[in-house]
């Protein structure tokens, strides 16, 4: 079988980190300070990890995970509310893989599978279409959580239930924008970064044309990449490079899948089904219109709207996965990491997610245990 | 009309009678044996190596197996990787009130067929039949009697700097093929799970004498799993290179969308050998004389003794630590 896209030679690769870090060395020889990029997309965090360029890239380039692991950055309410959901009898809820493990309040949706309910882990939002048409006499619930990558698929799953006409389906969205998280975090959060690296799959939707605000309103360089090594390597060598000249730009180092303009097929049918609304992010807080709703013309398929879920403010607890999204705080930092929150008893969502930060670090770049 | 295991299959009565002889006794052909309530099995003097192991596979039937080919590949290669060889085996079958007859016919055949091949004889074996619900189709329990080879020539404790680390193929085939089978991932492949019984590839290795120290079947946990126990049970540190790694483009490809690591899927027909550097050669070449170990491949190297580390290098040369799967693996979601 041949396939897509064969890694480079690990010669490549090994030249190319060598010269990451001489100019990350020239850059903080330049500026006094190791330079700082956030990865937005949860797939770079653990690429980075998983690979080894984090590592090798250790005490010259500082890489930052951000918020774009859609499971680590769902507000505990929603987490909680949609548990809520899959509580009745009756019910199908159905989810991706990451989400039926993380904590809410009380207890997971694995715990609600465990003591009997019927939740089940579905690979595209159209197999839970598919399930609602098998199980007519059930209510069928999507929990949709993703960004702007993953709603195009959500919209097709409504618009599959709408020419079926199907009344037990709904969705439960709580859908996350890329734009305006980036704009809150340089704006209100002031994270101290220097450069983006840009999601490879959001990037698809969306397109190379979706970040040039960085440039007009922060002068914040960014690059789109891939996520092959020698990708993400040469994504942060144009970064640096961009650092060092003082010359920000948005580049795209991922031309193979994206384009300027993005994808219009799936920018349209995202317009079709959703709309903006005010998103809650974990640890963030309300973003205004940060999300995406479903769109009045189709309620019928709107869970919010379907069933009347109401959730109390969820406790605190010491786990600082707002913190680590916003690039605020590491995982070695929480002192929880490792020690009573892991991947098998998580206690925030960034442990839970192969995407998210914790997760990445506890199963890559752990030296103990 | 399609047959089916009934309840009354179960009861011990004129059914269970007819079941047991239609298609368990004629599959092993032990008519003899099994007029009595238990078999009596001739060994050598010397020591017994005794494994159990339970079967719940979904689905019972897969490309490259069913469940009752992996009963006898998992029974027997627990023996051999422990160094004994494999003579005998049972099997206790919980079938699930309304399975065909068909079906069931098919995994005990296929059982039977490779416990032949495998050169072990199933000596006794029970049905019990549960109602509609209580089992998913049929779940077997064996146990395994090999005979401990006398020289006791696999002391792992003689593990040491300097060893190599040999895997007798590609990593993963059987997990990804089992996902794909359930058809639940949206992922089409006529990738094959490698269950297999290995007690001829190992015993062969062993009679050539080569210094083999350490086996062991990477099962479920897959490779990263079973090194990092090894490295912990005998203090050992050990080194695998990435690029190294045997994996096959339908693995990795399955691995990339689904945000799975191969090191961590489920095998049930490799094994992994550490043997003495001097020796390796003369491994590689006998795994290779048999399909299952037509791949077989140095993975890395034991570099230090006193603590247990399994560490990977990258292909750019950075070295990460390896941890137990932790958890389930779970399809990522964007």
């Amino acid at each position: 079988m041949q396939t897509l896209f064969e890694p480079a030679d690990p010669a490549v690769a090994k030249e190319l980190a060598q010269k990451v870090i001489e100019l990350a060395d020239r850059c903080k020889e330049k500026f006094g300070v190791m330079p700082a990029f956030m990865e937005v997309c949860g797939s770079h965090t653990m690429a980075l990890a998983k690979t080894g360029v984090k590592l090798i890239l250790q005490g010259h380039v500082n890489l930052i995970s951000g918020p774009g692991c859609p499971v680590c950055v769902t507000d505990q309410k929603q987490i909680d509310a949609m548990i809520e959901v899959a509580e009745s009898n009756n019910r199908i809820v159905c989810t991706f893989g990451d989400m039926i493990r993380v904590p809410g309040s009380k207890r997971s949706l694995q715990s609600a599978k465990t003591e009997g309910r019927d939740v089940r882990i579905v690979y595209s939002p159209l197999d839970a279409v598919r399930i609602a048409e098998e199980n007519p006499e059930k209510e069928v619930v999507f929990l949709g959580v993703g960004f702007e990558t993953t709603v195009p698929v959500l919209a097709a799953a409504i618009q599959l239930a709408a020419q079926k006409n199907l009344k037990n389906f709904s969705m439960w969205a709580t859908t996350k924008l890329v734009q305006p998280v980036l704009r809150t975090l340089l704006s209100v959060k002031k994270v101290k970064i220097n450069g983006f690296l840009l999601p490879g799959h959001v990037s698809i939707v969306l397109g190379e044309q979706a970040y040039q605000f960085l440039i007009d309103e922060f002068r914040m360089p960014g690059v789109i990449s891939g996520f092959e090594p020698v990708e993400m390597l040469s994504a942060i060598y144009k970064l640096l490079k961009m650092v060092y000249e003082d010359r920000p730009e948005i580049l795209n180092n991922y031309k193979s899948v994206v384009r300027l303009e993005g994808n219009k097929t799936a920018q349209k049918i995202m317009n079709e089904f959703f709309q903006p609304c005010d998103e809650a992010w974990r640890g963030i807080g309300v973003i205004p219109q940060s999300g995406l709703e479903i769109r009045e013309k189709y309620s019928r398929f709107n869970a919010k709207e379907k069933f009347n879920i109401k959730v109390g403010e969820p406790k605190k607890t010491l786990c600082r996965c707002g913190d680590m999204i916003c690039g605020l705080a590491s995982p070695e930092e929480c002192v929880l990491f490792g020690k009573a929150c892991t991947p098998l008893h998580p206690i925030g969502p960034c442990m839970v997610s192969t995407e998210g930060s914790c997760a990445a670090h506890y199963s890559y770049m752990r030296k103990e245990g | 009309m399609e047959r089916k295991v009934t309840l009354a299959h179960g009861d011990g009565g004129e059914l269970a009678h007819k079941l047991i002889q239609q298609i368990f006794v004629s599959a092993f052909g032990n008519g003899n044996d099994a007029r009595f309530d238990s078999a009596f099995l001739s060994l050598n003097s010397g020591e017994i190596a005794v494994t159990t192991d339970s079967f719940v596979v979904r689905p019972l039937f897969f490309p490259g197996g069913d469940i009752g080919k992996i009963a006898v590949s998992g029974t027997i290669n627990d023996l051999a990787v422990a160094g004994a060889i494999p003579l005998y085996m049972t099997v206790g079958f919980i079938i699930e009130e309304g399975f065909p007859f068909a079906d069931l016919r098919k995994i005990v055949r296929s059982l039977a067929e490779e416990a032949e091949k495998a050169g072990v004889r199933v000596v006794a074996g029970d049905t019990k039949v549960v109602e509609k619900g209580g089992a998913d189709g049929v779940y077997i329990n064996t146990t395994g009697v090999g005979l401990q080879r006398v020289s006791g020539a696999i002391d792992p404790s003689r593990i040491e700097a300097g060893d190599d680390i040999i895997i007798s193929g590609t990593l993963g085939d059987h997990g990804i093929a089992i996902l794909a089978a359930r058809g639940e991932l949206g992922l089409m492949t006529d990738l094959q799970s490698d269950c297999a019984p290995l007690n001829k590839m190992i015993h062969s290795v062993i009679e050539k004498g080569c210094d083999v120290k350490m086996m062991r079947d990477p099962t479920r946990g897959g490779v990263a799993t079973t090194l990092v126990e090894i490295a912990e049970d005998f203090s050992s540190v050990l080194e695998i290179e990435e690029q190294s790694l045997p994996i096959r483009n339908e693995v990795r490809g399955a691995c990339d969308i689904l945000g799975f690591d191969p090191l961590y899927l489920a095998n049930e027909g490799k094994v992994i050998m550490i043997v003495s550097h001097s020796d390796s050669e003369k491994v590689l070449d006998t795994l290779h004389r048999f399909p299952e170990g037509e791949n077989a491949v140095v993975i890395g190297h034991v570099t230090g003794k006193g603590i247990g580390h399994l560490l990977l290098e990258t292909p750019l040369g950075s070295k990460r630590r390896l941890h137990r799967l932790s958890g389930m693996m779970l399809p990522r979601i964007c």
